[in-house]
């Protein structure tokens, strides 16, 4: 069974047809090969176009596709196989489900991978708290990215959320001083540091894990200040014109890359990373290897520098 | 016995209603007096700026804005703004029910400040020092390009003077107009503090009401001391919003500075005739 978005509805509407024929050869005996492939054809056709003419909205959408895959799935698809050892808990309260982190290897060399984590069906969407971490999360992977810093291992971040939880709890337990710690120590761990927006990007729950040498958008993710829904009841106060708030926002990987907010773009297979989830993760493993390899070159301390640079180049301000 | 104390009537109206002739009423100026918020206690305006804009009544601390705090931290009122004239760009051609540019030139003119924060140096009971203060009149006290440049621009003013800083955060939190740029504010003035750290500067925070979203998530909480203003709001998300969240009433207190302090996310609560002093001599203390 595959999910269509509102938007594939032409898509819909062919995978119905070919089905039928498919049904009708068995049924009548007669062979429908030519049009069993002209309509395959036609849904290659189909897919392409409306995968490269997608509204901002519409990537929205895309990158929230339940099918699309997650921290977990690009860890196992990415790292050496069976290198993975994840490790838990943030010494303090508890281990946070919904950000997940631990060592494996990639072309034979360690890393610390450290993501949000979507659960992948109703029951485990809860177990991971729809990708919304609480503190205990952000002080988990900063606990992680020490401990990468301590045996000169790189950092890879995988960014993947709706937002912070913004539950009583998460209050109690500090949620702004722990996504501000993280701001403040990524800037200045003396490894690599790698950041990809896999999916959602939404607000301080998508940076406090977000601050890299390179930050990379596969090409239909989202990354913004606030989800365009809740943009749209601020501003608008109305949901109703969430539509426009996407585009307003310009949170797009393209616009993004244009306000020289991210470094670079990975590209997602025609038909989104949802639909051949292995190619999306062997992009990202390009990218890690490729940014790795220079970025190794460069020194600790002028690496730190560059990153703040980076950050402090951000903003458009006018001045009289 | 007169016939009032018979009847029990202590005073009696001679004449029957108002009779002051118009031309004869006093206009009172608008502004002289004030009127507590939330104890309703009237006092003259000069009587409240004489308690630092803090009610004699119930003690409760007006919102002000950052020429008020430069007026209660700045020796004998004298300071040098930092990059004054910084206003805002439109980075995005944003506009929702109203065009970004026209909602940022409407609130320079109603408040005569620039933007929501402004930044200046001078000196605190004799010492050196830079202030950040934002203006809670300007937007909401959202955090965009120019408070991240405003707050960039006073550390390197630190670092150059050795200096340290204080910044006075009140705010809502992002600037929804500038939207990814108004988040990577938040990236770009807690990297610059790593610069102030390593340079041995102090960083003081105050929080005071409200200090909310991302700025809360950034630069208000990674002073080297924290410190709030009694009853204010502090918090990561908004009390309606977690409210929505946990669909239950919130606990009483939950998100005032008090109750920050009791989680162990504040040093200490100041009330804002100690302000001056409490900074001062903790300066004075990191400097030793």
């Amino acid at each position: 069974m595959i999910t269509f978005l509102e938007f594939e509805k032409p898509l819909a509407e062919l995978y119905e047809q070919l089905e039928k024929t498919k049904e009708i050869e068995v049924i009548s005996g007669i062979d429908a090969t030519p049009t069993i492939r002209e309509f395959e054809k036609k849904i290659e056709e189909t897919r392409k176009e409306l995968y490269s003419n997608l509204t901002p909205w519409q990537k929205v959408l895309v990158s929230r596709h339940p099918e699309r895959p997650y921290t977990l799935a690009y860890i196992d698809g990415m790292c050496d196989k069976g290198s993975f050892i994840e490790l838990h808990g943030d010494r303090n309260v508890k281990d946070d489900k919904a950000l997940v982190g631990g060592l494996a290897s990639i072309d034979g060399e360690s890393v610390m991978v450290i993501g949000h984590q979507k659960g992948i069906n109703t029951k485990m969407r809860q177990y991971r708290n729809f990708g919304m971490p609480n503190p205990e999360g952000y002080r988990k992977a900063l606990r992680l990215m020490k401990m990468a810093e301590k045996f000169d291992i790189p950092v890879i971040c995988l960014i993947d959320t709706p937002g912070a939880y913004p539950g009583l709890e998460a209050e109690e337990r500090g949620q702004g001083e722990a996504i501000a710690r993280n701001l403040f120590e990524m800037t200045q761990l003396n490894v690599p540091v790698l950041c990809f927006i896999i999916g959602e990007g939404a607000s301080g729950g998508a940076l406090g894990i977000g601050v890299g040498d390179v930050v990379y958008m596969l090409e239909h993710a989202w990354y913004s200040v606030i989800s365009p829904e809740n943009c749209s009841t601020i501003l608008w106060r109305s949901w109703d014109f969430k539509e426009k708030a996407a585009e307003s926002m310009k949170l797009t990987a393209d616009d993004m890359f244009k306000n020289k907010l991210i470094d670079g773009i990975i590209k997602e297979p025609i038909g989104g990373a949802h639909f051949k989830p292995e190619e999306a993760i062997h992009n990202v493993r390009e990218a890690i290897v490729g940014s790795l390899k220079k970025l190794k070159k460069i020194k600790p301390e002028k690496r730190i520098l560059q990153r703040i640079e980076k950050f402090s180049a951000m903003g458009v301000v006018v001045e009289k | 016995m007169t016939e009032e104390s018979e009847t029990m009537v202590w005073f009696k109206r001679v004449k029957e209603g108002i009779n002051t002739p118009t031309e004869e009423k006093k206009e009172t100026p608008e502004g002289l007096w004030y009127q507590c918020g939330k104890c309703a206690k009237v006092v003259t305006s000069e009587e409240h700026k004489s308690t630092h804009w803090v009610c004699s009544g119930c003690g409760y601390h007006e919102r002000i804005n950052s020429k008020e705090y430069f007026h209660i931290l700045f020796d004998d009122n004298k300071y040098i703004e930092i990059a004054p004239n910084m206003t805002s760009g439109d980075p995005l051609k944003f506009t929702d029910t109203k065009k970004y540019i026209d909602r940022v030139a409407d609130s320079i003119k109603k408040t005569g400040e620039n933007d929501a924060a402004s930044a200046a140096h001078g000196k605190i009971d004799g010492l050196d020092a830079v202030v950040v203060a934002m203006n809670f009149n300007f937007i909401g006290g959202s955090m965009g390009s120019v408070v991240g440049e405003k707050i960039s621009r006073a550390i390197d003013h630190c670092l150059k003077y050795k200096k340290p800083l204080i910044i006075i955060s009140k705010s809502g939190g992002a600037r929804m107009m500038e939207a990814a740029f108004s988040l990577m504010q938040m990236a770009k003035t807690s990297a610059k503090l790593t610069l102030l750290a390593k340079a041995k500067l102090p960083y003081i925070s105050l929080m005071t009401d409200p200090t909310t979203g991302g700025v809360t998530a950034s630069f208000a909480m990674l002073g080297d001391v924290n410190i709030a203003e009694p009853g204010a709001l502090i918090g990561f998300a908004g009390p309606r919003v977690v409210k929505e969240t946990i669909k239950k009433d919130l606990p009483k207190g939950f998100q005032t500075a008090e109750f920050v302090l009791d989680q162990g996310f504040l040093d200490f609560i100041v009330e804002r005739k100690d302000l001056k002093a409490k900074i001062a001599q903790t300066i004075k203390l990191f400097q030793n």
